[in-house]
């Protein structure tokens, strides 16, 4: 009832082509940014912002660059924690080795190193796709889990093989507070979610899901597979890299090469596989889903009285994981971001479906 | 020249390992065309029962004797797989005939997770022991020819023969039994295979338990030299590069590229390790898989189905 376009018409060019056509869309989101920007800093506890908000926001990013590349694009990647892992090291170097280079900065090189990654292990999908890219693209996982543990330059000859950063300064302003933290994390994503849905809106995102629809077909109608995969690849690459240098600085403040092992690019897979490929709101509910079921499942045993330890808890917690990426598969392959579609255009209709 | 032969022979011997493993990916890909992720988790679902089994049937029946033991716990382990692969068949592959590629090997991914949480919290998640009498001491060879002779490691070598066996019985049982043409059939054509009357999901559990069969010979070698525990899982990551290198379809490719896998890992740790750092063996595999692909993109086995771009 409330949910309906009916006398919203459309008379200039910008109205016809902005994000949200619909008014009701534009005030739920404009509320949204109002609540995350505003109340959830606020009213959330320390806890829950380091536990919860923090990880989701990051997560969500680089869940919205793997998208790019899985959803859009058609590539599959199974070295995504390596392109995060780069980007949090370039920062870290970034901050280490040249003194007074604002953090902003060292965030966006590490997505830059990323790029150059992420275009160089590209390379092979111009040959090659499916199953083969998916392990071509393992390569740079393992390469890069090896160089981050063996190249002493990469960790500036730390002796323990760990870095750690302190004192993260943005415009002059600390951002050791959990909420400023959160703050730094929540405009990243903003932006460079705003920047992602134009991209796939404009001829770039056209380009990527021709050549993921038929790449054949996508060439003759003019589409240079060529450019049209690497910009993909380097925009992808770049997000996970900004994620990766966010995850490193703002997220964990200090950590091994362990923290961007193969588990988080699965972790990374799965979420854009049950939020929904080809879809930007799909990241989000995918990392949502994934921060907040362990954490769920964590506290299972508390809330059903069981008596459990630790160990059963953790192994079940894989195993309803497991079960219920297999039962999203089967049910609703096009993962959360399909549901939620449906679920509005039922609501367009409500309560009269006819 | 003796070091040189050292290194060569033990390269053999844990590339014949590895391929083991690329087999049981090969076997299940070839006859469903489905990309298992989860053979490393079945590897240690099976290691995990079959160590479980021998620490339980003495205890309770009463029963010793190593060989009797082993060899209870060998038939009990493969029971269990092939009561996963029916599972997995039943509720989790006949729900998602015609589903992309990538979906299906999502799917196992999830598999995957389910076996590592299931087996760990079934069977407990401690290191445990598997001992198959394999002799841990090693042996020299050609003494006369060099000095000080070739140091074998007699474990590695039984582990070698057991795998070649294992390969050369598969492949009897691919090429002379019925079965065995029926899966060559679904494996050539899902839809012809069904209309000559193959029945197909009698055909998958058939494969999923020869996969467990391998995995739980897998797991049975590489337990007994390392221990079962959470990591043989991780091993199944080595054996990508294998599969790859050998070309999805071809179980001769297997063969070969755990070999050349097993055999380029150990000569360039030796030769090339102290140059940069060490650790090569961690991403060689990966790195010459990704250089052969821009030549090969099918493998070097590989039948030439993969589109090109």
């Amino acid at each position: 009832m409330l949910y309906r376009e009916n006398g919203q018409f459309k008379t200039t060019y910008a109205a016809d082509s902005q994000i949200l056509p619909i008014r009701q869309d534009r005030i739920g989101m404009a509320l949204l940014l109002a609540v995350a920007f505003v109340v959830v800093p606020l009213l959330s506890s320390e806890y829950l912002l380091r536990a919860i908000f923090i990880p989701f926001l990051i997560l969500s990013l680089a869940a919205l660059g793997l998208n790019v590349l899985v959803g859009y694009c058609g590539q599959i990647s199974l070295g995504s924690g390596a392109f995060m892992a780069v980007g949090a090291y370039v920062a870290y170097n970034c901050q280490a080795r040249i003194e007074g280079l604002p953090l902003i900065v060292s965030l966006l090189a590490g997505g830059l190193g990323a790029t150059v990654l992420g275009v160089a292990f590209g390379l092979p999908s111009l040959r090659i796709k499916g199953l083969y890219l998916a392990v071509a693209t393992l390569a740079a996982q393992f390469f890069v889990d090896w160089a981050c543990l063996r190249l002493k330059w990469v960790t500036n000859d730390s002796s323990s093989g760990s870095v750690s950063v302190a004192d993260l300064r943005v415009f002059g302003l600390s951002v050791d507070a959990p909420a400023a933290r959160y703050l730094l994390c929540l405009s990243f994503v903003v932006v460079f979610a705003l920047v992602a849905k134009n991209l796939v809106r404009g001829h770039i995102g056209r380009s990527w899901m021709a050549m993921r629809d038929m790449d054949v077909a996508a060439a003759v109608i003019g589409i240079r597979p060529v450019q049209a995969k690497l910009s993909a690849f380097a925009v992808s690459s770049f997000i996970i890299g900004v994620a990766g240098a966010l995850w490193g600085f703002v997220h964990l403040g200090s950590w091994e090469p362990a923290a961007f092992g193969i588990n988080r690019s699965f972790d990374l897979l799965f979420m854009v596989i049950i939020g929904g490929l080809g879809s930007i709101s799909g990241a989000f509910f995918g990392a949502a889903f994934i921060v907040v079921l362990p954490i769920l499942l964590d506290k299972l045993p508390y809330w059903t009285g069981l008596p459990m330890d630790t160990a059963t808890a953790s192994h079940l917690a894989l195993m309803i994981f497991g079960a219920l990426i297999v039962f999203f598969l089967i049910k609703e392959p096009h993962g959360l971001a399909r549901l939620w579609a449906t679920a509005k255009e039922k609501l367009r209709l409500w309560p009269f479906p006819h | 020249m003796g070091p040189f032969i050292e290194t060569l022979i033990g390269g053999l011997m844990s590339g014949m390992l590895y391929s083991l493993i690329a087999l049981g990916f090969v076997l299940i890909f070839k006859a469903s065309g489905v990309f298992n992720f989860a053979q490393g988790a079945m590897v240690l679902f099976a290691a995990l029962a079959m160590a479980r089994f021998a620490e339980w049937i003495p205890k309770f029946t009463g029963l010793d004797g190593k060989v009797v033991i082993n060899v209870l716990a060998f038939v009990g382990a493969l029971l269990v797989m092939v009561v996963v692969a029916w599972l997995v068949e039943r509720l989790a592959l006949s729900k998602l005939v015609n589903q992309e590629g990538v979906t299906l090997l999502m799917a196992t991914l999830g598999i995957a997770y389910l076996l590592e949480g299931a087996g760990q919290m079934i069977f407990g998640n401690d290191i445990y022991k598997i001992d198959i009498g394999l002799p841990k001491d090693p042996m020299f060879l050609f003494e006369q020819t060099f000095e000080g002779g070739i140091l074998v490691s007699k474990e590695d070598l039984y582990a070698a023969l057991i795998a070649a066996a294992l390969v050369a019985g598969l492949s009897l049982f691919f090429q002379k039994t019925a079965t065995g043409r029926a899966l060559r059939a679904v494996a050539d054509d899902h839809q012809a295979a069904q209309s000559i009357g193959i029945p197909l999901s009698r055909i998958w559990v058939i494969v999923w338990s020869v996969a467990g069969f391998v995995a739980l010979v897998a797991g049975m070698i590489w337990g007994s030299k390392l221990g079962v525990q959470f990591s043989l899982s991780l091993v199944a990551l080595k054996a990508l590069p294998v599969v790859i290198l050998g070309g999805l379809t071809s179980v001769p490719g297997a063969i070969v590229g755990g070999l050349l896998i097993g055999v380029g890992e150990k000569l360039s740790e030796a030769y090339l390790g102290s140059l940069i750092g060490g650790g090569i063996e961690y991403w060689f595999g990966y790195v010459l898989v990704l250089l052969v692909l821009l030549v090969r993109p099918q493998g070097l086995f590989g039948e030439k189905i993969i589109d090109r771009v």
